[in-house]
């Protein structure tokens, strides 16, 4: 079994409403020297087989029909 | 005219869509569950709003990838027109059958309110019963309506009048970039917006500002 992680972040340029949030709550608990927080998504997968160059091709097909809207998100792959 | 609503589970608009269009145009809309793949010979598809699969992953992500999502995509290829309201234009744009994305609302809050918006193109299949530059009420109820297309983008949907609604005299609700409230795409046959039309088609709702949309598509269908 192949185990991969996915992560999926905002482009930059793209606003992150969320990310400004997690940021203005962090410095109301008195954090100091926050640059800036932008937030995103993980992903867990587990794979059947043992073909890492298979799964990277299939990931990275996932990521472009669903994991991501590529409009607005990056992704990056990494299998452990 | 005869037209079709997508369902799919998550949706909660569209019974109020089924009522508009049957008062509209006299005649009930034909239901579409979301595994069908293949559509009825119809003039008008709507998707309606809701929350689509619990806005799971990304509001319309999923909906988009549903089987007769494709069968949609290619009616719209044909030159079939398609609206997709509020969670119904987040799909469109999942879908690729629209440029852009929605995203969260700039102020983080769900907005469940009325604005003002102004018929930014009149010539569509769409709006051709609105006068140019049309000032209308419609109310809008969305937590991810913020739209962002990529400097390109904008560029091209601003240069080509596919910006079809805006929100006007500062009731952007959401933080949509230039007031982006709906487009249409290149062949202008499919349109997505985040009001709801179809929530202000006859007095009891208190306007009517919703149903030149309705009467637009009607024209060309009859």
């Amino acid at each position: 079994m192949i185990k991969a992680r996915v992560i999926v972040t905002l482009k930059n340029g793209v606003l992150d409403p969320q990310g400004k949030a997690i940021e203005g709550a962090l410095r109301g608990l008195s954090f100091s020297g926050i640059g800036s927080v932008r937030q995103g998504k993980v992903f867990d997968l587990e794979l059947d087989g043992s073909d890492k160059a298979k799964a990277e091709t299939d990931l990275k097909e996932m990521c472009e029909r669903l994991l991501a809207n590529t409009v607005i998100e990056n992704y990056s792959i990494s299998i452990t | 005219m005869k037209s079709a609503v997508i369902q799919l589970p998550g949706l909660n608009r569209d019974r109020d869509m089924i009522a508009a269009l049957t008062k509209i145009s006299g005649k009930a809309p034909i239901k579409v569950w979301q595994t069908d793949t293949e559509l009825p010979e119809v003039d008008l598809i709507v998707l309606p709003g809701g929350f689509s699969y619990g806005d799971y992953l990304r509001c319309g992500a999923i909906a988009a990838r549903m089987p007769v999502m494709r069968a949609v995509a290619e009616r719209a290829a044909k030159g079939v027109l398609v609206i997709g309201v509020c969670n119904g234009f987040q799909i469109l744009l999942e879908a690729g059958l629209l440029p852009g994305a929605l995203m969260r609302n700039a102020s983080l809050k769900f907005v469940c309110r009325e604005v003002k918006l102004q018929v930014a193109n009149a010539n569509t299949a769409f709006t051709r019963a609105y006068a140019p530059g049309q000032i209308i009420r419609c109310p809008v109820a969305h937590h991810d309506g913020n739209f962002f297309a990529d400097p390109e983008t904008l560029a091209r949907i601003e240069g080509d009048g596919q910006v079809v609604f805006r929100y006007a005299e500062g009731t952007n609700p959401n933080g949509s970039i230039n007031d982006i409230a709906g487009i249409v795409n290149q062949a202008g046959n499919v349109l997505g917006l985040m009001p709801h039309p179809e929530n202000l088609i006859e007095a009891a709702h208190g306007g009517i500002d919703g149903r030149a949309l309705f009467e637009s598509v009607l024209g060309r269908a009859a």
